[in-house]
C-alpha cells in the first residue's frame, strides 16, 4: 500500500516533485470569475434541459467533481428556490486501469435519500479527457439503480476521447495537445479557483 | 502489501488504510446490487484444513462481492486425506492459476511457510494457535466504529488465551491502535511467557474478572470474550464448565456491572452459558453480529488491497 496515491482525476502524470507554486504552471485559461460564470451558465442549461429542478440529482465525481456539483446545486437552489439533490460518486472500483496502477483506496459514494431510480442524474466532473472515467461512472450507476436519464456536465472538455462519450454541458472547450497538462484548481480542494494549461515535463 | 500473514507485518498506516476502505465496502452491503467489479478475472482459493463456517463463508462472500472467482477446498475430502503433503497440495492448486490463497491450517506458521513456496498472495485465515489477522482487524474495526477511536480506550480480553490465535493477533492490533488492553484468564489458560510479552507489548494481565470489570465508570470501554476451545484441550484446564463460568464467564450479574453501552465482542462460535450468558450475547450493546458483517467488509478491503493494484500483478 503506497502512502501517496496517484490521483487520475488531476489529469497529470504522477510526480511527487516540484511544488506547483514554485514554477510557473503555464497559462491560466479560466480564472475564478470565468469558472463562476461557466458554472452559472451550466446551472441554467441543466434547468432548461430538465424543464425545472424536479427529479434532478447532481452527482459529483471524485475528487473535483464533488465541489463542482455542490456549487451547481447551490446555484440551481438560488434560482429555483427549492433545494436540489446533490451527491458524490466514487468510480475507483470500476476503473479499467486498476491493475496498471498502484492500489488506490475508494472514496465515499453518497446518494440522496430517495436514490436515483427514475430520476435524471447529471454527472459532474472537472475535465473530460479520454472518457474512461465517465464510462466507469456509467457502470457504477448501473449497480446503484436505474436513472430515467444520465447527463454529463464538465467544466473543461479538452478532447482526445478514447470512447464514444460526449458532454451535455461544457464550461469551456479547450483544444489541447496530448503533451499538455490541464490542471483544475478549486478553492475547496486546492485553496483557489483556476484552470491552467501547461506542457508536461516543461519547467517553463 | 503482497501477503497478509501477521498483524505484526502491518504498520498503523496500513491498518488505517484497510479500515478506510472497509468503511466504503461496508456501504456496499446495504446496496441492492452487492457487487463491485474490482477483482474481475481474479481467482481466490479458500484452502481450509480446519473446520470453519464463518471465516470461510465471509471470505467467499467478500471475494464474490468484488467479482473474484472463489473456490473452496477443505481438508476433508481433498487429496490431503489421501496423504498428499501440504507443499504438494498448494503447488497443485497454484498451478491452476490462482491469484490469492486464503489458508487455515492447524500448524502455527503454515501460512508463512506456504507464502515462500508460491507466487500467489497468501492470506492467513488462522494458523494453529498462532495468528488470525483478519479476525483481529475486524474486531478492532468493529470497536473503532462503536467507540470512535481506540486511542486510550480500555479493552478487556477474557477467556481461553492459551489456545486462542485470535487473542495473539488481537493484542498486536489493539495495542498498535493505542488501546489499553487487560487480558483475563484462569492461571491454567494463561499462555506461558505471557509476563515477558505483556511487558514488551504493554498490556496488563489479571486472574480476576470481577476486579477488571470493576463497577460503574471504572470498568472497561469494551469487553472481548474468547471461546473456550474444548477441541484443542488435551488436559483438564479447569475443574468443570460450571466453575469456569463462575470465575470467568460473562454472566448476567457481571453484565449488570458494565456501563450499558459497553460493546461486547465474541469472535464466535459462542458457547452460550459457558463463557457468555445469553443475556450478554443478545444484549443491545452486543457487537457479535456487527463483527460478522464487519468481517465481510474488512476481508473485501484486504482482498482489494492485496489484489487490485499493479504491485500484486
Amino acid at each position: 500500500m503506497p502512502a501517496q496515491q496517484p490521483d487520475p482525476e488531476t489529469h497529470q502524470p504522477v510526480s511527487g516533485t516540484a511544488d506547483p507554486d514554485a514554477t510557473p504552471l503555464g497559462n491560466v485559461v479560466l480564472d475564478a470569475r470565468d469558472i463562476s460564470r461557466a458554472l452559472t451558465r451550466i446551472s441554467h442549461e441543466i434547468l432548461e434541459r430538465n424543464k425545472g429542478p424536479e427529479d434532478l440529482v447532481l452527482l459529483g465525481l471524485h475528487t473535483r467533481g464533488v465541489p463542482l456539483a455542490r456549487r451547481i446545486g447551490e446555484r440551481i437552489t438560488s434560482v429555483e428556490g427549492a433545494p436540489v439533490a446533490v451527491g458524490s460518486l466514487d468510480v475507483t472500483m470500476y476503473r479499467d486501469d486498476l491493475r496498471s496502477q498502484p492500489t488506490r483506496g475508494p472514496q465515499k459514494t453518497t446518494l440522496p435519500g430517495a436514490g436515483i431510480d427514475g430520476r435524471t442524474v447529471v454527472l459532474v466532473d472537472d475535465v473530460l479527457f479520454s472518457g474512461r472515467t465517465i464510462r466507469a461512472a456509467l457502470d457504477a450507476l448501473n449497480d446503484l439503480g436505474r436513472p430515467a436519464a444520465v447527463r454529463l456536465a464538465v467544466l473543461v472538455d479538452r478532447g482526445h476521447r478514447e470512447l464514444p462519450i460526449r458532454a451535455d454541458h461544457v464550461g469551456k472547450n479547450l483544444p489541447s495537445a496530448r503533451s499538455e497538462r490541464v490542471s483544475v484548481r478549486l478553492a475547496e480542494v486546492d485553496g483557489s479557483d483556476e484552470v491552467r494549461i501547461s506542457q508536461i515535463g516543461a519547467p517553463a | 502489501m503482497k501477503h497478509l500473514l501477521s498483524i505484526d507485518d502491518l504498520s498503523v498506516d496500513d491498518i488505517n488504510t484497510l479500515f478506510e476502505t472497509a468503511g466504503e465496502m461496508h456501504d456496499v452491503q446495504s446496496r441492492q446490487v452487492k457487487k463491485l467489479p474490482a477483482l474481475r478475472g481474479r481467482t481466490v482459493i479458500n484452502l481450509f484444513f480446519e473446520d470453519s463456517t464463518r471465516t470461510r463463508s465471509s471470505f467467499e462472500i467478500a471475494g464474490k462481492w468484488l467479482s473474484a472467482d472463489t473456490i473452496n477446498i477443505t481438508g476433508k475430502g481433498s487429496s490431503t486425506s489421501k496423504g498428499e503433503s501440504l507443499r504438494d497440495t498448494v503447488l497443485t492448486v497454484c498451478a491452476m492459476g490462482v491469484d490469492a490463497l486464503v489458508m487455515r491450517h492447524s500448524a502455527s506458521g503454515a501460512a508463512r511457510q506456504v507464502s515462500q513456496w508460491v507466487d500467489a498472495s497468501v492470506i492467513n485465515a488462522g494458523d494453529g494457535t498462532h495468528e488470525h489477522p483478519t479476525q483481529a482487524l475486524l474486531d478492532a474495526y468493529t470497536l473503532q466504529r462503536r467507540l470512535g477511536s481506540l486511542e486510550g480506550r480500555h479493552v478487556a480480553v477474557v477467556g481461553d488465551l492459551t489456545h486462542s490465535r485470535v487473542f495473539r493477533s488481537n493484542i498486536q492490533c489493539l495495542t498498535k491502535l493505542g488501546a489499553e488492553v487487560t487480558v483475563v484468564a484462569p492461571p491454567t489458560l494463561m499462555p506461558s511467557g505471557v509476563e515477558a510479552w505483556s511487558k514488551s507489548a504493554g498490556f496488563a494481565t489479571s486472574y480476576d474478572l470481577d476486579e477488571v470489570l470493576g463497577g460503574g465508570s471504572g470498568g472497561p470501554d469494551a469487553v472481548m470474550m474468547l471461546r473456550v476451545q474444548r477441541e484443542r484441550m488435551s488436559g483438564a484446564f479447569f475443574p468443570s464448565a460450571r466453575e469456569y463460568t463462575v470465575g470467568y464467564g460473562l454472566t448476567r450479574e457481571r453484565l449488570g456491572k458494565l456501563k450499558p453501552d459497553t460493546p461486547i465482542c465474541h469472535p464466535g462460535p459462542m458457547n452460550r452459558g459457558l463463557e457468555i450468558a445469553p443475556e450478554a450475547a443478545d444484549a443491545a450493546a452486543s457487537a457479535v453480529l456487527d463483527q460478522v458483517s464487519a468481517g465481510v467488509a474488512v476481508r473485501m478491503s484486504v482482498l482489494y488491497h492485496l489484489l487490485a493494484g499493479e504491485e500484486a500483478a
